[in-house]
């Protein structure tokens, strides 16, 4: 003891410490009930159910974190569409329409995360009571991630539906279709992990939001409006070294094309990239966090 | 129980080398002004910050080595309420329950013991958000005990509540220990509280541990009876006319104002006096009154807690 205890003897200590303020344990107390409850009530799976149910029942009390990805993207659709498809659709075959489709729907669902809510759970110290929780950490994280690809698939419909509607055919059917929309959430979660890397890193929703400018030239600088082969000089080799190129390609190739294993698998293989980086920065940033103490 | 627990920011030492144990079923109080280290203390306690160096035993384990197991079993109420304004009280009790496991018929059931400790009424279905500060610190409380923990750790509980809704909260600490046989480690600054609820209290300054007792004998050992005198006059001079009193035990100095600790005030005031007037200086004011918690806290830090906590 380094205490000074202003020369407290050991036996006014135990007179007191044993008084009418400190009763003896309750005889109905078990401690080990916490234990018992705690291993029979949770699995991994139970933890990221729970953290996924919170984030998705917030959704639709902020609208606002998910209209602005419906609107807008349809927005570009129908303007690209307006000013673009004549110029376009001038080969004989070529469906301008079915081309720019992935480009809503990807506009659509990156970026979309829950990010933000996590930087108010830390500001707002809701992230240490969780933490205080015997919850698993990466469930935290993983939670957030599985809600996302929830609000991503939900995200998908309105813009396929767009697409539907000014003609858009799927050689492929109903099971491109799924596949489709299986890819683009796949991409969605993939891309989470830079916002997510960012909130734990950061707590600031300022660098959150600014996540998703870095997303405007892995997107723009690919064959996302125009045919590759009508890409010229500079632009043309960053668009061919653009992971985002062939994740278009492969949902494209859903749609145009069949079922063409090669542009599946460099869709796949460019996401799966891109996810590994994403989820490596956001593993990292939580363990920071956790290290530096919340 | 902690030993040699130290937290260290760069250069800057918040927890020093503490020694500490709490005994279960008690109300510690810990008490200590504003960035004495109380709350890296408890964030230590509670799990979320490694110490640097000692090591810290809650509920039977290890913080560092078995943190699961103290999150198990331990509640706490950190210094600002930590609630998601967009949930419902509800939904934030029951996620907190689900968050430990608990199947929904256990959390129902809970929730109805819980409910009737909040006070919250029929705003336990609105939104956090739309709460006053004192319902949200209810459901902060109400949150922590959930899962009936075994510790509770209360930082500060009542920092920024009005007086009813801290009558409420103490009377809440007093059942829960009384009744349940809860361990409470309370960090507080205000005197009153650890005075009116802890058995034991710790004193913290500089991160350090500097007095540790039971309130009772912790404001004797400042002193049976205290004399406070406010002096005009040179401080220098009114220390050595003070100390040559006989049954003088103590002096402590605060400005012009020097308390006197003795065993027996009313046979020493009048030389107290005599002293001081024959060293040349004036008492404007003197007071004979019995130690506080405050003259505890001053006599081992050297300073008062924080005027503002004062209430």
């Amino acid at each position: 003891m380094n205490a000074r205890t202003l020369g407290v003897r050991a036996d006014d200590l135990r007179s007191t410490a044993g008084g009418a303020r400190h009763p003896e344990p309750h005889p109905e107390r078990h401690p080990e009930r916490h234990l018992e409850r705690r291993a029979a009530g949770s699995t991994f799976l139970a933890d990221l159910r729970v953290v996924a149910g919170r984030a998705l029942r917030q959704v639709p009390r902020e609208p606002s974190s998910v209209l602005p990805a419906v609107f807008v993207p349809a927005f570009f659709y129908a303007v690209n569409l307006g000013a673009l498809e004549k110029l376009a659709s001038g080969a004989a075959g070529f469906d301008y329409k079915a081309f720019l489709l992935p480009m809503a729907v990807a506009f659509a669902v990156t970026g979309m995360s829950r990010a933000p809510t996590l930087v108010t759970d830390i500001q707002d110290g809701y992230f240490d009571r969780l933490l205080m929780t015997p919850v698993r950490r990466v469930a935290l994280l993983l939670g957030l991630m599985a809600a996302d690809v929830v609000v991503v698939i939900a995200l998908c419909v309105p813009v396929l539906v767009v697409g539907f509607a000014v003609g858009v055919h799927f050689r492929t059917g109903i099971p491109g279709i799924a596949a489709f929309v299986g890819i683009s959430a796949l991409w969605g979660l993939a891309f989470t992990g830079f916002p997510y890397a960012v909130a734990l890193k950061t707590g600031s929703p300022a660098a959150v939001n600014a996540v998703f400018v870095t997303f405007f030239p892995l997107f723009f600088l690919t064959d996302a409006v125009v045919p590759k082969a009508a890409l010229t000089g500079w632009f043309s080799v960053i668009a061919t070294y653009n992971p985002v190129t062939y994740l278009l390609g492969a949902l494209r190739s859903l749609e145009t094309a069949g079922w063409r294993p090669a542009s599946l698998l460099e869709g796949l293989g460019a996401l799966g990239g891109i996810g590994i980086v994403g989820m490596t920065l956001a593993l990292g940033a939580l363990r920071g966090r956790l290290r530096a103490g919340a | 129980m902690a030993e040699g627990l130290t937290r260290s920011y760069g250069a800057k030492t918040a927890v020093d080398h503490l020694d500490l144990e709490v005994r279960k079923g008690e109300v510690y109080g810990f008490l200590g002004p504003n960035g004495a280290g109380k709350s890296t203390l408890v964030r230590m306690l509670c799990t979320l910050l490694a110490p640097s160096a000692g090591r810290a035993v809650v509920a039977g384990f290890d913080v560092a080595q078995a943190p699961m197991e103290v999150r198990t079993r331990i509640g706490a109420a950190l210094q600002e309420a930590a609630l998601d304004g967009k949930q419902t009280g509800r939904e934030l009790l029951v996620l907190q329950g689900r968050l430990f496991g608990m199947r929904s018929a256990q959390v129902r059931k809970r929730l109805e013991q819980v409910l009737d400790l909040v006070d919250i009424g029929s705003a336990i279905d609105r939104r956090i958000a739309t709460y006053s500060g004192g319902m949200k610190r209810r459901l902060d409380l109400a949150a922590a005990l959930v899962h009936e923990p075994e510790v509770l750790f209360l930082d500060e509980p009542t920092t920024g509540l009005d007086p009813w809704s801290r009558t409420k909260v103490w009377e809440e600490v007093r059942r829960l220990n009384a009744e349940m046989s809860m361990t409470i480690f309370l960090t507080t600054q205000y005197l009153e509280e650890a005075d009116a609820l802890a058995g034991r209290i710790g004193i913290i300054s500089g991160g350090r541990l500097v007095a540790q007792g039971p309130p009772e004998v912790l404001k004797r050992e400042v002193g049976l009876e205290l004399i406070s005198l406010e002096v005009d006059g040179e401080a220098s001079q009114a220390l050595a006319a003070l100390g040559q009193v006989r049954g003088c035990t103590s002096v402590a100095q605060s400005g012009s104002t020097f308390t006197v600790g003795t065993p027996d005030a009313s046979g020493i005031l009048s030389e107290l006096v005599l002293g001081l007037t024959s060293a040349g200086l004036r008492v404007k004011s003197l007071e004979v009154r019995t130690p506080s918690l405050d003259d505890v806290f001053f006599a081992t830090t050297g300073s008062a807690i924080d005027a503002g906590a004062l209430r």
